[in-house]
């Protein structure tokens, strides 16, 4: 079977029927008086995973994880760690540790204090303490700051001592609310890569909650994106973005363009669309339409060339005018306008220093694709 | 011409609260100073010397070699102000900690209310503050005498079959004091405890406290700040007290700013009450500052 974009390794509990799943979330339902923050999910996530919680903020996503957390109860449903309902199992007993959003270091401690602090609490010896604190700091190369109290750290080094308080008493499970939230971008990206260092070298279950898609990305190997309390899609990255189960899901995760039709019909293994304007496209994804539903088209803008000829082999081909151009260094993005007035996206790799004939503004351009960009979604 | 302006300004600003120190409190401080080391007289003011101005510098410093120690040492002499510095002293320290234990759970619960009625419960803290002291104080009489409401409802309820003694003893001043003085506790403790952020309870909790542990070494010395600020405001007005142990207390209790008021009104001995004061400031203040300093120290060693 061909695969969806690159994967990062070959590890795919899911797709084994026989893998016991490590966390299992059985219709689960939370409700804070009428409000209801997440609605009927059942959701399982497997031993080593690094899975995460992708929404817009009020989707239920940090609901979900301080319910695993033990901060908060479900009102129906049950959560299983390992087999075990957690119901009623408090905070202090649960073999999950939290990585909190503000970070929560104690004010009034040192970093080594804070990380120490899980360690003391269950009653370690001393030595030992003194050993995984050094160990851990060594983890996050913070040795230099053991004796700094959270208030003389920077956002950055916050975030390193945070990691390792949750990760000192080596707990089975992360939870990381927004981990690189308050990090800048430059800073986010290197910590991205050493979040997935880390889980991998440790073999640990992450469980992130973000409401940044690359984040999510670059980090997952599965992602759930959720909308008002329940999970829209669960998949891995690359099925995320290639093969979005909804419109919800593919508007969310990076940019996309919608043509609205009908499904004129099939042949083999194309499928003809018939939009709004009587344009017809030749599609190779099926979805589970029949001729004469209302079907949508979604093209990512990278699928979508922009010349000022139209393309000989093309399999679909519109012309407009270019309406609006963004330069980032190393895409472009062009708007181009349909005759009927509609706007596609399009974005060409910079892969030339120096381009001839460049398009511009008001110039009559084809944007094109290939059969197999585009998927059809029915919803 | 702007930074003159500025630092113009802000000196002017500065020194308007410096202003209001010096006239307000340095000035009667030294007033009451000089009292102390004045002798009693049976004159308009009951004391000499009486600086006048007319007598020019001669004058002047033939009064300042009338100045003596004499009313200090009659208070080192004395064993009664010792002892009621002394009973102070208990007596504030015990009310402060009483006031802590009681205060402490009002102003958690305040914190850890809905934001919505955290307003209410302020207000409600405050409330007292509109009626006069006096009078509250007073009513404490009504409650606590023999045949008050408070042992007229233990009998109702049968607990006792004989009065409680409770107006005129130590615990009617604790009561007292407590009472009067709570929300000065109470306030600077909801304030530290109202900004400290929730999610260090949880984290203490995640890493495997219980919520009593999480509340001793979290909780508690985030709070420390308000423990502080409420314990100082309780016991320092609590030790120059004069009203609640005069009303409360019966004859028999020795305080200092009872002392201090028989040594003024009674005997009329404006210099020995006023010796009595600058003691009372200095058992005070002395301690006050060697301990903002060493918290200055702590500061500075964390920074």
């Amino acid at each position: 079977m061909e695969s969806l974009g690159s994967t990062r390794r070959s590890f795919a509990p899911w797709t084994d029927p026989d893998a016991k799943p490590y966390i299992r979330f059985e219709n689960v339902t939370k409700r804070f008086g009428d409000a209801v923050a997440v609605d009927d999910l059942s959701l399982t996530i497997y031993e080593r995973e690094f899975f995460s919680l992708l929404g817009a903020s009020g989707c239920g996503k940090t609901t979900l994880l301080r319910m695993l957390g033990g901060f908060e109860q479900p009102t129906e449903g049950r959560i299983l760690l390992d087999g075990r309902d957690l119901r009623g199992v408090p905070p202090y007993r649960r073999p999950v540790n939290m990585m909190f959003q503000s970070y929560a270091l104690f004010p009034h401690m040192t970093v080594e204090a804070n990380i120490a602090f899980g360690l003391k609490q269950e009653g370690m010896p001393k030595p030992h303490i003194a050993e995984r604190v050094a160990q851990m700091l060594k983890l996050v190369k913070m040795e230099r700051f053991a004796r700094r109290k959270p208030h003389q750290l920077s956002g950055g080094q916050r975030q390193r001592v945070a990691l390792a308080r949750s990760l000192a008493k080596r707990p089975k499970v992360l939870l990381l609310d927004e981990p690189l939230g308050a990090l800048d971008k430059k800073l986010r990206e290197e910590t991205q890569f050493e979040l997935m260092d880390l889980q991998q070298d440790l073999g640990l279950t992450f469980i992130v909650v973000t409401h940044d898609q690359e984040e999510a990305m670059a980090m997952s190997d599965r992602i759930a994106v959720m909308d008002t309390g329940r999970i829209m899609q669960v998949a891995t990255p690359a099925e995320i973005y290639e093969a979005p189960a909804s419109r919800f899901v593919a508007d969310f995760v990076g940019s996309i363009n919608f043509f609205e039709g009908v499904l004129a019909g099939s042949a083999g293994t194309m499928t003809r669309i018939r939009d709004q304007s009587g344009v017809e496209f030749q599609i190779s994804d099926d979805a589970n339409a029949v001729t004469g539903d209302t079907v949508w088209l979604a093209i990512r803008p990278e699928k979508i060339s922009v010349t000022r000829e139209r393309p000989a082999e093309a399999d679909n081909a519109l012309d407009g005018e270019v309406w609006d151009i963004a330069y980032l260094g190393d895409v472009t993005v062009y708007n181009v306008k349909l005759d009927d007035g509609r706007i596609v996206k399009a974005s060409t790799m910079n892969s030339q220093r120096r381009v001839e004939d460049a398009l511009t503004w008001h110039d009559r351009a084809w944007i094109s694709f290939s059969a197999d960009a585009g998927v059809v979604l029915t919803g | 011409m702007r930074a003159f302006f500025s630092s113009t300004t802000s000196r002017l600003v500065i020194a308007v609260p410096y202003l209001w120190l010096l006239v307000f409190f340095l000035a009667p401080f030294f007033i009451v100073f000089k009292i102390s080391l004045s002798q009693p007289a049976i004159a308009m003011p009951p004391y000499v010397p009486v600086f006048d101005f007319a007598e020019g510098v001669a004058g002047l410093l033939r009064h300042l070699a009338a100045f003596s120690l004499d009313n200090y040492l009659w208070l080192l002499g004395d064993p009664l102000y010792a002892n009621a510095y002394l009973s102070s002293l208990v007596i504030a320290a015990v009310s402060t900690l009483l006031a802590l234990v009681v205060g402490y759970p009002i102003a958690y619960g305040m914190a850890r209310a809905p934001e919505g009625l955290r307003p209410i419960f302020l207000m409600m803290v405050i409330l007292p503050f509109w009626t006069s002291f006096l009078i509250r104080v007073y009513a404490w009489i009504g409650i606590l005498k023999p045949e008050g409401l408070l042992n007229q409802f233990l009998f109702f309820l049968g607990v006792i079959d004989k009065p409680l003694v409770i107006l005129n003893t130590t615990t009617a001043i604790y009561i007292g004091i407590v009472y009067s003085y709570l929300p000065f506790m109470v306030l600077p403790l909801y304030a530290s405890l109202e900004k400290m952020d929730y999610a260090l309870i949880e984290a203490a909790q995640d890493l495997g406290c219980r919520p009593l542990a999480a509340f001793w070494k979290v909780t508690v010395p985030l709070s420390f700040p308000g423990i502080l600020a409420g314990s100082m405001l309780v016991f320092i007005p609590a030790v120059g007290e004069f009203v609640v142990p005069d009303l409360l207390g019966g004859s028999r209790t020795l305080m200092i700013g009872k002392t201090l008021w028989n040594e003024f009104f009674s005997n009329r001995d404006w210099p020995v009450s006023s010796a009595v004061a600058i003691v009372l400031l200095f058992i005070l203040v002395v301690p006050m500052v060697f301990f903002q300093r060493a918290q200055a120290r702590a500061r500075e060693r964390d920074n």
